[in-house]
């Protein structure tokens, strides 16, 4: 395995291993492009024309500016109190200009609230109320907490700017290239590796570790950054998939017959046969259940952590060879040759969903991190982004040229899509926007047909797995900036990825609770509850909960007598049906309200249709 | 004193002299006359009997009637006096004696003493003792009930509850208690002290204070005097205010009114001319104040003044006027405003109407995604409905293949020409957007043109002509929309030629040159972003749009998706033409043979499967499966002949299903393109809360509560401490004592007693009351 990086560039060495912090090509540009602006240095002439940068917005600086006026009211810290007011003043007796803890924007406290307040309550009693009141106010307190450690997230992503009127799709790698720093330009490189046929890839949930495998048995895997090899090996059989299991020490292979996992030595470990002719694999990382797609037409469900198959689930769809996950509920999306993309979860027998996507069959399926948006593409030579929030409908659609056969999604919701032997990128106007097709972001041409495709995560990189080997590529603002240290630490050591393996696996999510709503389990099981109300009923005889019938008081001065109780029982009584009735009435009017409305108005002639 | 018994003993004197004279009398009467005293008596006592009948007198003292033969000392008649004998009478002497006071006495006693009870018996004894010493425990208990409430709300308990001081003291205090040791500090100490510079709160020396509070006389007396005046001021005023509030006409007060109006008004001009910003917000008061009066009602005629006057206007002017006033108020106040900007925002209706020109045909996916949910939004009816108007009629010559509908083959040929024509308007559309933006272009692309698309495209107006004549004639039956792409299509033909030959090579280049690809790509979907894809959508797909038409109505929805999906008809792909795709194939001449045919070859592989209507029946059976079965409980033959052929009667049949209840509506009801399995994830269920725990008696109450995640993944560290903390924590190695009256700050335990009486009351009176009430009906 060479590496081959493009010619003309003086290529950093291997050895530099000084990336103690994760770099961005921009800044490096900033410094670059503060002389040209100034027109202090003659850069070379295609770094003159295409690089206007945005001056580096400060971020934090801003959020702070604005929570100076945020409106509102901070819980503040209680000064501790003395017996002596004045003695709050310190030895020096100048007093704190901006007393209690800094305020906070409203917005990003917003972001972290996790109750849903629009639904309102039933009139509840005081104890009740009270214990409402105590979440409410913890969960503010923790979203400000929250919102407060945002300032901790430093890092900036990139992004590539075209002058005005110029098109950032025409920039090239070699550009790009050229304009970063030196261990941002090495990430971009080449694989030669034209023997072992196509090439399918797989970046580890750090994204420091790649692992790929040709179609004619070649499989490896490397920390890619330091271009260190782990191991190389020739499995002597078609290669179809290949994926990191939880960590980068196990990569999973779907071979032709079965599935195997192999340790970072290349020293085979296991053969699961009960997972053969696999097509496609996924790892779903909190669950540690690795999902295989089947040419049997078989969706399999293994827990990695206990070896066992948690579900065989048949999708009766034909070969499967289309998959993805979403990386936010943990469904695994599939596509059919029929136009469906079938949503499954491993605790139902039947898909979740269903959705007609294409007209010819689907080729691709890709969903982005935060569940929103589906991609796919068909034989119809369609790319259609679906919205996943319950509807279901495509948002933006676009005709390929030659359709795209492959899709992935980055970390911050940038879209590619590999066509042939060239890769399109599609960017969206912010993270949580979907990518707009109508123009890409970033073009680039490979030396043969995709095969496999994947953004690294917490990295500007696109992993390209085609005929001809592999390719990096420099994708600017693909990776999220900040990475959460205790979660997916790209610097982890060993003896830190055996902890995080033990707190993993400790903190492991059961299978079954894979469903559309992630959130489900923090409701209430209304159905069960309502079963189990009915069986207490029948079991006492009388409902304990129930209201209990209106008993009038006792009155004095003989206004207690047996028939003015009466009467006022009956007049609770009556105003009880009415509001009954009121309320019936009310939903029917509901209803026709509901039928009605269609069509226009009636006009008199109606009457002499037939 | 004597004097009044001396009258007594008068008294008692005559009434013996009386006593002793009457004997005689009754003698001398009897002797007399006996029979005729005897029918005079009678004829008394008649008399006395009717007239006792009306009730009132009826208790009257009989009369005693026997007589008395003697009159002797030991015989004793009150006949005639009319009084009652009192028993004192009778003892008492003729002189008062002493003897007899003390038998008075004693008989007075007896009279007023009662009858002693009875002793309550053991058992009664004991449960009023028990309620007293409960009562007695529960208040003495109940002192503790803010603690308890206390405790049981505190978020953490730590034990043992006594709690040392923090050892942090302010540094001051600190400094207070320490000395300078080392000669220099003593030194700087000594310098400061002479000074009486503070040493701890280095604010303001005493000296420098006692300045600050110090204030000369002359000011002193001039600020009470100032207080004083303003003091008077003000209670002039007051009482003024009073005195004025208490005047009772009406006509005083209407008068003012009207002054304090005017008065205001003239305020206002005034400080329109100075500060118009501060006379706006004035405006804004005024506006607001109308608003309250207008919503307040209360010039509407229905009030009692009102009321009264419009009875008093028959007859009186003045009330007329009154009542005519008040409604021209009324009419002023709830008159609706005019809104200037009105006329604008019709001139933007109308603007917006023509730029829907082109949009209308746009309705596949919505552009601006960071909008809300365009799905969800049912804006575009019109957009489907032509939609839907298109797509019907294709369907109908495959439907008339099928030989279902042979009502509606008749319009067939109506049908094929709307096609057509729809087609036409996106075709046109399309190229007046072009036609915009392709101004810049560089006009060598047009090379590309070649004959054969000339030809298509001439034979294409050729068609268009035609049908624009058979069009107009069945003009009331398109739509409102449908009329607006009609004026459109009377636009100059040539002219839009060029455009579309223009954006052709963009096309090709696309599958040319893959370095600008993406480059180009953007630029055709800058120029043209619907229009293409929707042209070809429809021709290629025809019925590729399921959720076109999702606005109709539900039911019809099925049957029409249904319907318009199982064309896919050559038929119809087979007129004479061409769609755009296949006319920009034809033009595109530059375009290699390979791509065409490979577009071909995909074109044909679809030709036979129509994956919608496979899908469509998918979800109807699924929505079939999931729908609860009705329960037909008929007994054939059971009241009626029964057998092979016979069915029962459908009155019966209907009054024996039982039909279940329908369930809620699917979540993909409104969802053409998609099937969401309503099945019940049992798994995931077993993992949920499905019991209510206490307070709650709702589960969205205790779901609010359960909804924000306590793991370290989701919050911070300090966050995650918090929400975790135990609620009970316990000092290893310190001794636990119970909790004590004083810890809690109560001292003797009768004082608290009395305090928490005070404090509640009512609690402890209604319970006694509760159980004075038992004991009573005990």
């Amino acid at each position: 395995m060479e590496t081959a990086p493009k010619p003309g560039k003086d290529v950093p060495p291997k050895k530099d291993k000084l990336q103690t912090k994760r770099k961005k090509p921009r800044r490096y540009w900033e410094e670059e492009t503060v002389p040209t602006t100034a027109g202090a240095s003659p850069g070379p002439p295609r770094n003159k024309k295409n690089r206007e940068l945005r001056p580096q917005r400060p971020k934090n600086a801003y959020i702070l500016k604005k929570s100076r006026i945020s409106k509102k009211p901070q819980v503040p810290k209680k000064p501790r109190e003395w017996k002596n007011p004045e003695s709050q003043r310190g030895l020096s007796g100048a007093q704190d200009p901006f007393p209690g803890p800094a305020p906070v924007p409203v917005e990003v406290v917003q972001k972290f609230c996790g109750i849903d307040k629009s639904r309102k309550l039933p009139h509840s009693k005081a104890k009740t109320r009270s214990r409402l009141e105590v979440a409410e106010a913890e969960e503010e307190e923790t979203s400000i907490k929250a919102a407060r450690s945002e300032l901790l997230l430093a890092e900036e992503p990139g992004f590539l700017e075209g002058e005005d009127g110029e098109d950032t799709a025409k920039i090239c790698q070699a550009d790009i290239v050229e304009a970063v720093d030196i261990a941002s330009a090495a990430k971009h490189f080449d694989l030669n590796l034209r023997q072992f046929g196509p090439y399918r890839l797989n970046y580890s949930r750090t994204g420091r570790h790649l692992a790929f495998g040709g179609r004619r048995g070649h499989v490896a895997a490397l920390d890619w950054v330091t271009k260190k090899l782990m191991c190389e090996i020739n499995v002597m059989e078609a290669v179809r998939d290949i994926r990191f299991l939880h960590s980068e020490a196990l990569p999973a292979v779907a071979q032709n017959r079965w599935l195997h996992i192999y340790d970072n030595q290349g020293i085979e470990l296991h053969c699961i046969r009960r997972c053969d002719r696999v097509t496609r694999l996924e790892f779903l990382p909190f669950h540690f259940l690795l999902a295989t797609a089947s040419e049997t037409g078989f969706l399999t469900y293994l827990d990695v952590s206990v070896g066992k198959i948690v579900a065989a689930l048949n999708a009766r769809a034909g070969r499967l060879d289309v998959m993805s996950q979403n990386p936010y509920n943990a469904v695994i999306h599939l596509g059919h040759s029929n136009g469906t993309v079938s949503l499954w979860s491993p605790a139902m027998k039947e898909p979740l969903a269903k959705i007609l996507c294409h007209r010819g069959g689907v080729r691709a399926v890709a969903v982005d991190s935060t569940g929103t948006y589906m991609a796919t593409s068909g034989l119809d030579h369609q790319l259609k982004i679906f919205d996943l929030r319950g509807t279901y409908q495509p948002l933006s659609t676009r005709t390929l040229p030659h359709g795209a056969g492959h899709l992935a999604f980055s970390q911050r919701g940038l879209l590619v899509a590999g066509m042939g032997d060239v890769v399109n990128i599609w960017a969206g106007q912010g993270k949580a926007s979907p990518p707009s097709l109508e123009q890409p972001y970033l073009t680039h041409r490979l030396s043969g047909p995709v095969h496999g495709l994947q953004f690294c995560p917490f990295e500007d990189v696109l992993g390209v797995g085609h005929t001809g080997g592999i390719t990096s590529m420099l994708v600017p603002g693909a990776g999220e900036p900040n990475f959460d240290g205790l979660e997916s630490n790209p610097y982890r050591s060993r003896k830190q990825r055996q902890e995080w393996e033990v707190k993993a696996l400790l903190e492991k999510v059961p299978a079954e609770l894979i469903c559309l709503d992630p959130r489900a389990l923090a409701k209430v099981d209304v159905i069960s509850l309502e079963q189990g109300k009915k069986e207490q009923i029948e079991r006492l005889g009388y409902d304990p909960q129930a209201k209990a019938p209106f008993q009038p008081k006792p009155k004095q001065k003989g206004r207690s007598s047996t028939a003015s109780l009466v009467k006022r029982k009956r007049k609770v009584m009556d105003e009880e049906h009415r509001d009954k009735v009121r309320q019936s009435l009310q939903q029917q009017h509901h209803k026709e309200a509901k039928a009605k409305p269609t069509g226009a108005r009636p006009s008199a002639l109606d009457r002499f249709v037939r | 004193m004597t004097a009044n018994r001396l009258a007594e003993s008068l008294l008692a004197l005559s009434q013996q002299e009386e006593l002793a004279d009457l004997p005689k009398d009754y003698l001398l009467s009897e002797s007399e006359d006996e029979g005729d005293n005897d029918g005079e008596r009678k004829h008394q006592k008649l008399l006395e009997a009717i007239s006792s009948l009306d009730g009132k007198n009826r208790r009257k003292l009989a009369e005693r009637s026997e007589a008395s033969l003697k009159v002797s000392e030991f015989n004793v008649s009150s006949e005639g006096s009319g009084e009652k004998l009192v028993l004192a009478d009778l003892l008492e002497p003729v002189k008062t004696s002493s003897s007899l006071a003390t038998v008075k006495k004693q008989l007075s006693r007896v009279k007023s003493k009662k009858t002693v009870e009875l002793p309550l018996n053991k058992e009664e004894i004991e449960r009023i003792h028990r309620e007293v010493a409960f009562n007695k425990t529960a208040q003495v208990l109940s002192k503790w009930d803010p603690v308890v409430l206390k405790n049981r709300q505190a978020e953490q308990l730590v034990f043992p509850l006594e709690k040392e001081e923090p050892a942090i003291a302010p540094i001051e205090h600190v400094l207070s208690g320490w000395k300078a040791r080392t000669p220099l500090e003593q030194e700087i100490f000594n310098l400061l002290h002479k000074n009486k510079q503070p040493v701890t709160d280095p604010l303001l020396t005493p000296v420098e204070k006692a300045s600050l509070r110090a204030m000369s006389l002359e000011e002193a007396k001039m600020r009470r005097a100032e207080l004083q005046r303003a003091r008077a001021l003000q209670s002039y005023y007051e009482a003024k205010a009073r005195r004025e509030k208490k005047i009772k006409s009406k006509k005083y007060h209407k008068v003012v009114k009207k002054g304090k109006a005017k008065k205001a008004l003239k305020e206002f001009e005034q400080l329109r001319k100075v500060n118009p910003a501060a006379a706006l917000e004035e405006l804004e008061k005024i506006e607001k104040a109308r608003m309250m009066e207008r919503m307040s009602l209360k010039h509407q005629n229905s009030g009692k003044w009102a009321k009264s006057k419009a009875i008093m206007a028959k007859y009186d002017l003045e009330a007329r006027q009154a009542m005519q006033e008040q409604l021209s108020k009324n009419k002023e106040l709830t008159q609706k405003l005019q809104v200037a900007s009105e006329s604008e925002e019709e001139e933007g209706g109308t603007e917006d109407v023509e730029e829907l020109l082109v949009p209308d045909v746009v309705n596949e996916v919505q552009m601006n995604a960071d909008g809300p949910n365009p799905w969800m939004l049912r804006s575009c009816t019109s957009d489907t409905k032509e939609a839907a108007t298109q797509e019907d009629p294709e369907q109908l010559p495959e439907l008339e293949a099928h030989g279902v509908s042979e009502s509606e083959g008749e319009e067939r040929p109506v049908a094929e020409e709307e096609i057509l024509l729809r087609e036409f308007e996106e075709r046109r559309s399309l190229r007046k957007r072009s036609e915009l933006s392709q101004d810049a272009e560089p006009a060598g692309s047009q090379e590309t043109k070649d004959s054969g698309s000339q030809e298509v495209l001439s034979e294409l107006r050729v068609l268009s002509q035609k049908l624009k004549e058979n069009h107009q004639s069945r003009k009331q039956k398109a739509s409102s929309e449908g009329t607006i792409p009609q004026v459109q299509r009377e636009e100059p033909a040539p002219e839009e030629e060029e455009p579309l030959l223009l954006q052709r090579p963009e096309r090709v280049q696309t599958l040319e040159e893959l370095e600008e690809l993406g480059k180009e790509e953007c630029f055709q979907n800058k120029e043209l972003p619907r229009p293409v894809l929707e042209g070809q959508q429809s021709e290629r797909t025809p019925n590729n749009r399921p959720d076109a038409p999702k606005e109709k109505k539900k039911k019809e929805q099925m049957i029409d998706l249904q319907n318009l999906l199982t064309t896919q008809s050559p038929s119809v792909k087979s007129l004479a033409v061409p769609t755009i795709e296949e006319l920009l194939s034809l033009v595109s001449s530059q375009e290699d043979e390979e791509e065409r045919n490979h577009r071909q070859m995909i074109k044909e592989a679809f030709a036979g499967d129509d994956v919608i209507r496979d899908f469509l029946k998918e979800k109807r059976e699924a929505v079939e499966a999931s729908k609860p079965k009705d329960v037909d409980l008929t007994l054939p033959g059971w009241g009626e002949w029964g057998g092979v052929g016979l069915k029962p009667s459908a009155k019966k049949r209907r009054r024996f299903l039982i039909k279940a209840p329908e369930g809620p509506p699917r979540k993909d009801k409104n969802l053409p393109n998609v099937i969401i399995n309503e099945k019940r994830n049992i798994h995931a269920a077993a993992h949920q809360v499905r019991v209510l725990p206490y307070p709650f008696t709702h589960h969205w109450q205790f779901e609010r509560t359960i909804q924000t995640p306590i793991g370290s993944t989701w919050n911070t560290q300090r966050a995650f401490q918090k929400l975790t903390t135990p609620k009970v924590v316990t000092k290893p190695g310190h001794i636990i004592n119970p909790i004590k009256a004083e810890d809690v700050g109560y001292r003797s335990s009768s004082r608290s007693d009395l305090s928490v009486i005070q404090r509640n009351p009512k609690r402890i009176t209604t319970r006694h009351k509760k159980q004075l009430k038992k004991c009573s009906v005990d």
